[in-house]
């Protein structure tokens, strides 16, 4: 017993085969979506002709790069063991912010008029400010996350209404809508940046020690802290650049609709977290991946683009959705064998 | 002799008015099994806080190898000199073993995780110390003493040779414990010294070498396991002679009506019981984790549902798998973990003691303030609860007073059938005394009560203890059996299960 060094006959094996079975298993439980995802495209194609065509997979794709992009910062506070709602009302602050520093004042704007870039970098400005305000008050003062961001949710969306009077903005410069507008092999640029997005954020919360411990803080924080992982610095950092994401979103929401509502993103955050939670993201923390969150968006887009198509009346379409998310998250729940708590 | 590992001299440690440790001292000679015990609230945890740098002493010195102790902020350094293992998992669940032991400082390769190097160290690791552990499984899917390893495995690898295992065994069944020695012994072996805290006085006896008593906040002895009876050392934790007590058998008369009458019982852990519980008779569960005892008595409340069977209480089927009709029919109990199910720490000890009786304390549930006021006062003094009233925080209460709380739930309803489910785990010695003679209260009152143990103090007051072996009921002894006798039951020796 005495004797530190491993005994000479050693079954290597049977940890092997264990382990095998252990990956394919949590693989399985990541690609858990894709056939539901798959499934609903033959359906589709079955019920309509025009759905399998280029042009109607390219606007789901279009239709869903702005959700995919807030559901994405959705995600990161999720796994940190943290809420953000009021990611929603960023979408529609933070273009409105840069289409108000650039119209003149005839236009609503603040009448500043600077000069398109400028007012576009001010985006993801707006983005991080806003998050680090609500990372503050969570992580350092040590609110309740959910209250504050709900509170944030209503006052952003206040602050929208009352510095455009509930009026929407437009006649913005090109520059506004050129991520829904110039395309890539066919595909908008949204797409291809919510994609790049997704594909970054997957890598560096696989690969890098800093996204492997916001899966540390959100399963175990006291195991984290005891670690040596900094994790107020952390989360802190997870709701800026939650914010930056959800504000981009924002960008891309307006390129796709063509103008600024007062109402931009409004009720979205519902969506965001039905989409989060349908691809395995935990609401306590510590558990999902990029590829299951991005499954959760498509799964949803499909789905609306079936309802549009399949001529469902405008007033059903809600109930139809709601009914199609609790469904969804049933098929979850049996496929991946696991409580969504 | 060699120079001390760990030294503590004169620590004392004050939150508010109250001295958590008021002399707390400790020497750790290199290569020995050390045990530190005392009661609850003796200030075993505030000098671990202390040993392994989460809080710093008001006062006394901490010194590893003769060096002072580093600064609190210095956590590498302290990692490099000591652990713990607490009952409560240092380790994330979510992630696989591997990651676990290198969590924030996994290999990298050129910026990023190499995750074949992860695996590699790990697997290193695991060897190294004989750690037969899979690196790829899900942690959350180990069991405890796997768990316990890992996180052993884990301090031995950031250099530290010194090892607080605080209560290890308290989630162990007598097999596991025995593996987990066996471990502590050949870590021991290749250097690694060990502070082991335990409410089992039997284990200090078979793994340590020299034991420490805390008392009240101070220090009280130190001394050889070995020049040391139980007799002796019971008296330094407790500060007076507890005598052993003698346990006077008593019949109960084959004449008592049966109350609980158990025929043909079978779920997936147990098959084919057959019980009878008398009017005041106490009948204790003896089994190794997974024999099926646990689940046997959680049937009779509720939470474990047979799927044939049945199961009649003073003559009326007891309905299965609803706590709420279990309670209606008169089944009280004190379930297996008071942390997971027994308490609501947030709430106060009134509210708590009378949980699961709010229905007789007004109409239409609505609950009487003053009435609960009463009701759990009354409780309080009935088992002798430490506390300044009914509206102090269970979060308060040390491990043995929060374990009352817990009972006396279960006897708030007047129960006649009272099942216990390791009614003293985790509790200190004169509490476990309290707790267990309200078995013979209950008992007196005419009560049929279920005990469900690993520890052989809670059984011996049984009228006769059954042993489930494999889910099946394997053995009967009545009172006055031999520690060795149950223990061989218990473990499947004397019989071929």
């Amino acid at each position: 017993m005495a004797d530190t060094q491993a005994p000479p006959v050693k079954p290597v094996s049977v940890p092997n085969v264990r382990s095998a079975r252990a990956v394919l298993l949590r693989r399985a439980r990541e690609l858990a979506l894709v056939p539901a995802l798959l499934l609903l495209l033959v359906l589709g194609a079955l019920l309509n002709d025009a759905f399998f065509t280029e042009a109607t997979l390219i606007s789901i794709l279009a239709s869903s790069a702005a959700l995919a992009m807030v559901v994405l910062a959705e995600s990161l506070v999720l796994i940190t063991g943290k809420f953000d709602l009021s990611l929603e009302s960023m979408v529609g602050i933070a273009p409105a912010v840069a289409a108000l520093l650039v119209l003149p004042a005839a236009q609503s704007g603040w009448g500043t008029e600077l000069p398109a870039p400028v007012a576009l970098l001010a985006i993801p400005l707006v983005g991080a400010a806003i998050g680090a305000f609500n990372g503050i008050l969570v992580v350092k003062v040590k609110l309740n996350a959910f209250i504050v961001t709900l509170a944030m949710l209503i006052i952003l969306r206040g602050l929208l209404v009352g510095a455009t009077k509930g009026k929407t903005l437009f006649d913005m410069p090109d520059s506004f809508f050129s991520l829904a507008t110039t395309t890539f092999l066919h595909i908008p640029m949204s797409v291809w940046l919510a994609a790049a997005a997704f594909a970054v954020a997957g890598l560096v919360l696989k690969y890098h020690r800093v996204g492997r411990s916001l899966y540390a803080i959100g399963g175990n924080l006291e195991a984290a802290r005891a670690a040596g992982i900094r994790v107020d610095r952390v989360r802190l950092g997870v709701y800026i650049v939650a914010g930056v994401l959800a504000s981009i979103g924002g960008l891309m929401y307006t390129g796709y609709v063509g103008a600024i509502g007062a109402n931009q993103g409004e009720n979205m955050i519902f969506t965001v977290f039905a989409a989060a939670v349908i691809g395995g993201i935990s609401l306590d923390g510590g558990r999902g991946t990029m590829f299951g969150a991005l499954t959760g968006v498509l799964l949803l887009g499909v789905v609306k683009t079936m309802l549009t198509m399949a001529q469902v009346p405008s007033f059903w379409i809600d109930a139809i959705y709601g009914g199609i998310i609790l469904l969804a998250l049933m098929i979850a729940r049996v496929t991946t064998g696991r409580a969504q708590d | 002799m060699s120079a001390p590992l760990v030294e503590a001299q004169g620590v004392v440690k004050r939150y508010g008015p109250t001295a958590a440790l008021a002399d707390g001292r400790l020497t750790v000679l290199p290569g020995e099994s050390h045990a530190l015990v005392g009661r609850n609230g003796a200030g075993k945890s505030t000098l671990v806080t202390i040993l392994t740098g989460l809080q710093a002493p008001d006062e006394g010195t901490v010194r590893f190898d003769g060096e002072p102790a580093p600064p609190l902020a210095d956590r590498d350094a302290w990692r490099s000199k000591v652990a713990c293992v607490y009952q409560k998992p240092t380790v994330v669940p979510e992630l696989t073993v591997a990651e676990n032991l290198f969590i924030n400082r996994q290999p990298l390769r050129r910026g990023f995780i190499s995750w074949r190097g992860l695996r590699t160290r790990a697997a290193e690791l695991l060897d190294t110390w004989d750690v037969r552990v899979d690196p790829e499984a899900r942690t959350a899917d180990l069991k405890v003493e796997d768990r316990q390893m890992v996180e052993i495995a884990r301090a031995l690898s950031f250099g530290a040779r010194f090892i607080v295992l605080d209560e290890p065994t308290a989630q162990l069944d007598k097999r596991e414990i025995e593996r987990l020695f066996g471990r502590m012994r050949a870590l021991q072996d290749s250097g690694v010294t060990f502070l082991f805290i335990s409410h089992h006085l039997q284990e200090v006896y078979e793994v340590c070498q020299t034991v420490t008593v805390l008392r009240d906040a101070r220090w009280i002895t130190t001394a050889p396991v070995a020049d040391m009876p139980r007799a002796a050392l019971i008296e330094a934790m407790a500060g007076e002679t507890i005598a052993e007590q003698a346990i006077q058998l008593r019949e109960v008369e084959d004449t008592a009506p049966v109350l609980l009458d158990v025929r043909d019982l079978t779920s997936d852990a147990y098959e084919n019981v057959d019980l009878t519980v008398r009017r005041g008779e106490v009948v204790g569960l003896a089994g190794i984790s997974g024999s099926g005892k646990i689940e046997l008595a959680e049937s009779f409340t509720g939470l474990h549902t047979p799927t044939n069977g049945t199961a009649r209480l003073d003559g009326r089927p007891l309905p299965f798998g609803d706590v709420q009709a279990s309670l209606r029919a008169g089944v009280g109990f004190v379930p297996r973990d008071r942390h997971a199910q027994g308490l609501v720490f947030g709430m106060t000890i009134g509210d708590n003691a009378t949980l699961s009786v709010l229905d007789r304390l007004g109409r239409y549930g609505f609950v009487g303030t003053d009435r609960k006021r009463g009701f759990a006062t009354e409780l309080i003094d009935r088992l002798d609860i430490h506390t300044e009233g009914p509206d102090q925080p269970v979060s308060d209460l040390s491990g043995g007073n929060a374990q009352k709380v817990v009972m006396a739930r279960a006897l708030a309803s007047d129960p006649r059938l009272l099942v216990l489910i390791n009614p003293t785990a985790g509790v200190d010695v004169k509490s476990k005394e309290s707790l267990l003679s309200r078995v013979d209260t209950a008992r007196e009152d005419g009560t049929a009560v279920l005990v469900v143990s690993d520890e052989l103090d809670d059984l011996r007051r049984c009228d006769r203890v059954l042993v489930l072996f494999h889910g099946r009921v394997v053995a009967e002894h009545p009172a006055g059996w031999r520690d060795h006798e149950l223990i061989a039951s218990i473990e499947g020796v004397d019989h071929h299960g």
